[in-house]
């Protein structure tokens, strides 16, 4: 792949990276901000050359870790050198390169006073490019002849790491050969022993235990070309033209494979892979849909597909990535699917952190990171809600959070791509992190939010559209108020009959709503329905939202369309109930947060609340309220 | 079919992309020598660019055989699409 597609695109990135040049103190997180987004090879490159510019060396209060690393190698790698460094910001380390003249990486291993030794390497990367290790083989040799070029063909590579390793005491790094060349025989290319093909792939296979016994860590492109293919990383004209193995434009991609392996060495990769749950771990909203509604396992496609991811996940946790949950959702509803639903592969057992609340998530996600005594760049986030990715890529750039396609099924090889929790050894500690995580760690109460959300909030550019209740919405605000269950005031239900009853009602209103916002459209998310009862009072027969808009302050801009309408309708008074259910307990003090004064609460929790509509002020949001109905 | 206008605007930008500088005008005899940091690894980034953003492919004998601007240009000019 030429551009990584786990990373956030910035829409004016090039005007970012010239604008570098000349920011002031903010350069340096700018920088980071465009190391760590969706960029081609050509805008990698030129942040590279604009932030070597800037910064000779990072700033003195950063906390990168300093890596020098020299690339021996039999073609060229001047275009890498660029998306190398970059990849470097992105993982926490400050590269500097040195680069072997071209065929001359030996004779500078085994000379003391060459460039190389002068450079004085922390990590060396040794990358030999196909065609020049296939060239003792023709199709024409015989089996054994292979054998033994194969054995010399290792040798020297086994000599190479010998004497790097004399040399300079430091990782080795040692990149798998490239499958450059075409077949001549075909699917059975294998039973030909002379075939360069085979001969290559044999070689990659052997690399695996001699890197082994050998302390050398493998970046393993072979294996990432067998998932993309050979065009997406080798251009023969670029190789017969310039000698560059690695086409241009797989620059960035190569770059993140080489540093995330050297970041493994430093302790630098993610430790924890922390999941939403609706409609990441399973379709639909536990809180609306209930247990039997949410879609999970066998049965249907999509059902599947969160099985697969959830199997995925799983995997993670046995070889010691440790699982955490930051959802929004009532904990009761969240834990009982852990408990209770067959088809969970994940359980609550294997989840060492817990956090279904209605805070905002970048607050959970520190709360998380304090709780498993971690540091919040050892997060990796997992959301399908491009709102809530957003917002905890402003409020917490520490925490990786990949881009996701709307695909399910596509969640776990994004999140694999990636490569946040590289590893470069597994040991028993690994195997049993998980658990002890769980063990240590307690489910506290969470604290108020410390986020400042209102910038953010003002950058998303929401537009509440509202309208009466009309046919066209018939069906989408009976579904809407017979499904909503959390965020619904009284929980009433009602037939399309008696939706159209309320739409003839002149005493009555029925208010639609959307949110818009620069992510698009989140169609009808509140529904209103109001009554006037003895010429003044405007009783709150149904009040409903999306829990998915939460936190948006789209309950005060409501509230302040309910007053706009009740006036025309000649009301003074708006009075709110509240009925208790099992499942709304998070609007229990809607009215009373929204400044309604409580009238009456009987023992069951039941209460009736009062808006004097005089004295109203509507509170200032960051949303623009636009009435459907006249534009 | 593109202009060559259009040609080489959109060859503007990848120079200045390529080189991250906003000075560079763009003539059919401008050649290496004339940019400073035009190198061959420099000549491959443009070329793969071009090869990008006009969606063609520049086989070996048509990249050994660029020496300034307006080769390239021509080439891409041929290779695009009619109408």
């Amino acid at each position: 792949m030429s551009e990584l597609p786990w990373l956030a695109g910035l829409p004016d990135a090039r005007q970012r990276i010239r604008a570098l040049g000349g920011a002031g103190p903010a350069a340096w997180e700018l920088a980071l901000e465009l190391a760590g987004s969706r960029l081609d090879f050509l805008l990698t490159n030129a942040l590279d050359t604009v932030i070597r510019r800037r910064f000779p060396a990072p700033p003195a209060d950063s906390t990168l870790k300093p890596v020098r690393l020299a690339i021996l190698g039999s073609g060229t790698f001047a275009h890498l050198h660029g998306a190398i460094r970059v990849a470097g910001l992105r993982h926490a380390l400050w590269i500097e390169l040195y680069e072997c003249a071209f065929g001359q990486y030996r004779q500078e291993l085994q000379d003391p006073a060459s460039a190389l030794h002068r450079f004085q390497p922390t990590a060396i990367l040794i990358a030999l490019d196909g065609y020049h290790l296939a060239a003792g083989v023709n199709a024409a040799m015989d089996a054994s002849s292979c054998a033994q070029e194969l054995d010399s063909v290792r040798a020297r590579i086994h000599q190479t790491w010998t004497d790097a390793r004399a040399a300079f005491q430091c990782p080795i790094l040692h990149q798998t050969v490239l499958p450059v060349f075409p077949d001549v025989l075909g699917s059975n290319e294998h039973r030909l022993p002379g075939s360069r093909c085979h001969f290559l792939q044999q070689l990659n296979q052997s690399l695996r235990p001699m890197a082994d016994a050998s302390g050398v860590d493998l970046v393993a492109i072979d294996t990432v070309i067998g998932q993309d293919g050979i065009a997406q990383w080798h251009d023969p004209t670029l190789w017969h033209h310039a000698k560059q193995e690695i086409a241009p434009q797989a620059a960035p991609h190569y770059g993140d494979l080489v540093v995330r392996v050297l970041a493994a060495r430093q302790g630098l990769s993610r430790k924890c892979l922390v999941l939403d749950l609706d409609n990441t771990l399973w379709g639909g909203v536990i809180g609306d849909d209930g247990l039997d509604g949410i879609v999970l396992g066998q049965g249907s496609a999509q059902g599947e597909t969160f099985v697969a991811f959830q199997i995925y996940v799983k995997e993670l946790a046995r070889r010691g990535v440790i699982l955490a949950v930051c959802s929004k959702n009532d904990e009761t509803n969240a834990l009982e699917v852990f408990d209770q639903h067959p088809d969970m592969i994940l359980r609550r057992a294997d989840i060492a952190c817990f956090c279904a609340n209605w805070s905002d998530k970048a607050h959970n996600l520190r709360e998380i990171a304090r709780q498993l005594n971690i540091g919040i760049d050892s997060l990796v986030f997992v959301d399908d809600n491009p709102f809530e990715r957003e917002l905890v890529r402003r409020e917490l750039p520490e925490v990786a959070v990949p881009e996701l396609s709307d695909d399910p099924a596509t969640f776990a090889q994004t999140v694999s791509d990636a490569g946040y929790f590289e590893s470069i050894a597994i040991t028993e500690e690994d195997l049993a992190r998980s658990a002890q995580y769980i063990g240590n760690s307690n489910r506290e109460a969470s604290r108020k939010s410390a986020t400042d959300l209102r910038s953010y909030l003002e950058d998303l550019q929401m537009r509440l559209l509202w309208k009466r209740f009309d046919r066209v919405g018939l069906q989408r605000i009976v579904q809407l108020i017979n499904k909503s269950n959390q965020f619904n005031l009284t929980t009433r239900r009602y037939t399309p009959e008696q939706v159209l009853e309320v739409m003839a009602d002149p005493k009555a209103f029925g208010l639609q709503l959307r949110l818009l916002d620069r992510f698009g459209d989140n169609g009808v998310i509140a529904i209103v329905i109001g009554r006037l009862r003895d010429g003044h009072d405007l009783v709150l027969d149904t009040w409903l939202m999306s829990c998915r808009v939460l936190g948006r302050q789209v309950e005060q801009a409501t509230l302040a369309v309910i007053v706009g309408v009740a006036e025309s309708l000649g009301a003074t008074r708006l009075v709110g109930e509240y009925v208790p259910t099992k499942k709304n307990d998070m609007v229990r003090d809607h009215y009373a947060s929204l400044g309604f004064t409580v009238e009456h609460q009987d023992p069951s929790g039941a209460s009736r609340s009062i808006l004097e509509m005089a004295g109203f002020v509507p509170q200032q949001t960051s949303i623009a309220i636009i009435d459907e109905t006249v534009t | 079919m593109a202009t060559e206008a259009s040609i080489y605007q959109t060859l503007t930008e990848i120079f200045h992309d390529v080189f991250v500088r906003e000075d560079i005008q763009l003539r059919p005899d401008l050649k290496a020598a004339d940019v400073e940091g035009w190198d061959s690894f420099k000549q491959i980034e443009i070329i793969v660019a071009a090869e990008q953003r006009f969606g063609i492919r520049l086989n070996s004998r048509e990249m050994d055989s660029l020496t300034c601007v307006g080769d390239l240009a021509r080439v891409i000019e041929q290779k695009l699409p009619e109408g």
